[in-house]
């Protein structure tokens, strides 16, 4: 019976880490272009508080900036309902309202909605920590780097990247242990990761322990990733 | 004919009225002081010339070359500011060393990067670097930093910090160097050594601009002196005339705070 629930257990965990890795490598750059967005000062119609034509009470639209107003509503959509609702909306919506299951059919189908509803939440927790990370970083490193003769992107990857990873990197191991724990909300649309196999063991033969068994494969995983931060957070603590 | 020449800069932050009608010139291998309580307007005047600020008004050249004029929007592209801030070095209040490199990679990183430009860079990679690094070591060394090139900044006394960013700034090789108030996060010890080094840049001839509350060490080894008040130029001339007997009853009454300290 043990070796049984192993096999089905180590099934479970390779979606479950499929899901995790999926996830981390589309919302981590996904969340970088997001906390970008947040961070945009592009006002399109400044031009309106130079303009003496125009009456005062439009003069308050100069300041807006699009593209920052639109992600912080998406930031605020995403972060405020529960990760669970967004699962079922974005698989069962196409098909629901569009009539059009956009996912495709069975066990692959659901997986990739799995992934897609991950990579959305996650993205918009990772530009959070992003941004509070480069904001963190001290205006005057960009500006040693902007006298030096530099550009945006060189300030960005020589100066500002290394110490916003080193500032981020406690918050981000929060929130991918989290990730870990979170990729169970999965089997709400029934897809078979951990803790839904340990489940089908209770369901159909009466047993407990194979739930304390999926436990067990969380506390290694995260176990395995505490000492990997750890291991990161070392190796940048060579400068302060 | 003046290095620099800065023409009637304006500049407001918000309804503020920060720097007001701004100008002097600045000749090859002077150095100017810039004296004046705190929020008078030295730092910003500093940093327009450095393109940190754009100036609301006025105009700057060096080298009879106009790099920045308020009515010609052409001369504030991004991509040509860049360049021209190459005109000017900047060593800041805090230092603003990169943490993450040492002392030595601080200094070079800048010319390296603008190296890459250059279109021998990939066939002479090698040899430009070695050149890069070497005329780095020789500037920490100028520094009298030699033993501390591979050293992180955390790892160095606020004195060297400033120093080092003294290098890494002479490393581009700018017509004017400028310092915001070089040595006002140090304490006297500190001061100290980089005041001798800035003194010995002034001996070499250096075109310096330097924004300081150190009144002796303006009065020594400056050549100019503009004292500032409230986003105006007060007085200016002559280091000692002006420190030691000014003119301007403004002036006398800001020195006069110094006098007895």
């Amino acid at each position: 019976m043990f070796w049984n629930v192993t096999n089905a257990m180590l099934e479970g965990m390779a979606t479950t880490i499929e899901l995790f890795g999926l996830t981390l490598l589309f919302s981590l750059p996904l969340g970088l272009v997001i906390a970008f967005g947040s961070m945009s000062k592009w006002a399109p119609l400044r031009f309106l508080s130079q303009v003496s034509w125009v009456p005062s009470r439009l003069k308050g639209l100069a300041g807006v900036r699009p593209i920052k107003l639109i992600v912080d509503l998406i930031v605020w959509i995403i972060r405020g309902t529960p990760l669970m609702l967004q699962l079922m909306i974005i698989y069962f919506g196409p098909g629901l309202i569009l009539d059009n299951n956009i996912w495709g059919s069975g066990n692959s189908g659901r997986f990739i909605a799995t992934v897609a509803a991950f990579v959305l939440n996650y993205s918009c927790y990772f530009s959070v920590i992003y941004r509070g990370g480069i904001e963190g970083v001290p205006i005057g490193q960009r500006e040693a780097g902007q006298v030096l003769g530099m550009t945006k992107s060189q300030i960005f990857f020589k100066v500002t990247l290394l110490q916003m990873i080193k500032r981020i990197v406690p918050p981000m191991s929060n929130e991918i242990i989290t990730l870990v724990k979170d990729t169970s909300l999965a089997r709400i649309i029934a897809v078979s990761e951990l803790i839904k196999v340990g489940e089908s063991f209770m369901k159909s033969d009466g047993l407990i322990w194979p739930l304390f068994y999926t436990g067990v494969y969380y506390l290694i995983f995260v176990g395995i990733l505490t000492l990997l931060f750890g291991y990161v957070e070392r190796k940048l603590s060579y400068f302060r | 004919m003046a290095v620099l020449q800065v023409q009637n800069i304006e500049k407001h932050f918000g309804k503020v009225q920060v720097l007001q009608d701004i100008s002097f010139d600045l000749e090859e291998g002077q150095t100017l002081a810039i004296i004046g309580s705190s929020g008078s307007g030295k730092t910003t005047l500093l940093r327009c010339l450095n393109f940190l600020e754009t100036p609301d008004g006025g105009k700057i050249s060096v080298h009879g070359e106009t790099l920045f004029d308020a009515g010609d929007p052409a001369t504030q592209r991004e991509k040509e500011v860049r360049k021209k801030r190459l005109h000017f070095g900047m060593v800041f209040q805090s230092f603003n060393l990169f943490p993450q490199y040492t002392a030595l990679k601080n200094v070079m990183l800048a010319r390296e990067l603008l190296a890459k430009n250059s279109p021998d860079y990939k066939s002479r990679k090698k040899e430009i670097t070695a050149e890069i690094e070497t005329q780095a070591r020789q500037l920490l060394q100028q520094m009298g930093l030699a033993e501390r090139a591979d050293h992180y900044p955390h790892q160095l006394s606020g004195g060297q910090q400033q120093r080092v960013a003294i290098a890494r700034a002479l490393a581009m090789k700018p017509d004017i160097m400028c310092f915001d108030e070089p040595t006002s996060a140090l304490d006297p010890e500190l001061t100290g050594e980089v005041l001798k080094v800035i003194r010995s840049l002034a001996e070499q001839k250096t075109t310096m601009i330097i924004v300081t509350h150190e009144m002796a060490f303006a009065r020594d080894v400056a050549d100019q002196v503009i004292f500032m008040d409230n986003g105006v130029i007060v007085e200016q001339g002559n280091a000692k005339d002006v420190i030691e007997n000014p003119k301007e009853e403004r002036t006398r009454r800001f020195l006069s705070r110094y006098a007895n300290s």
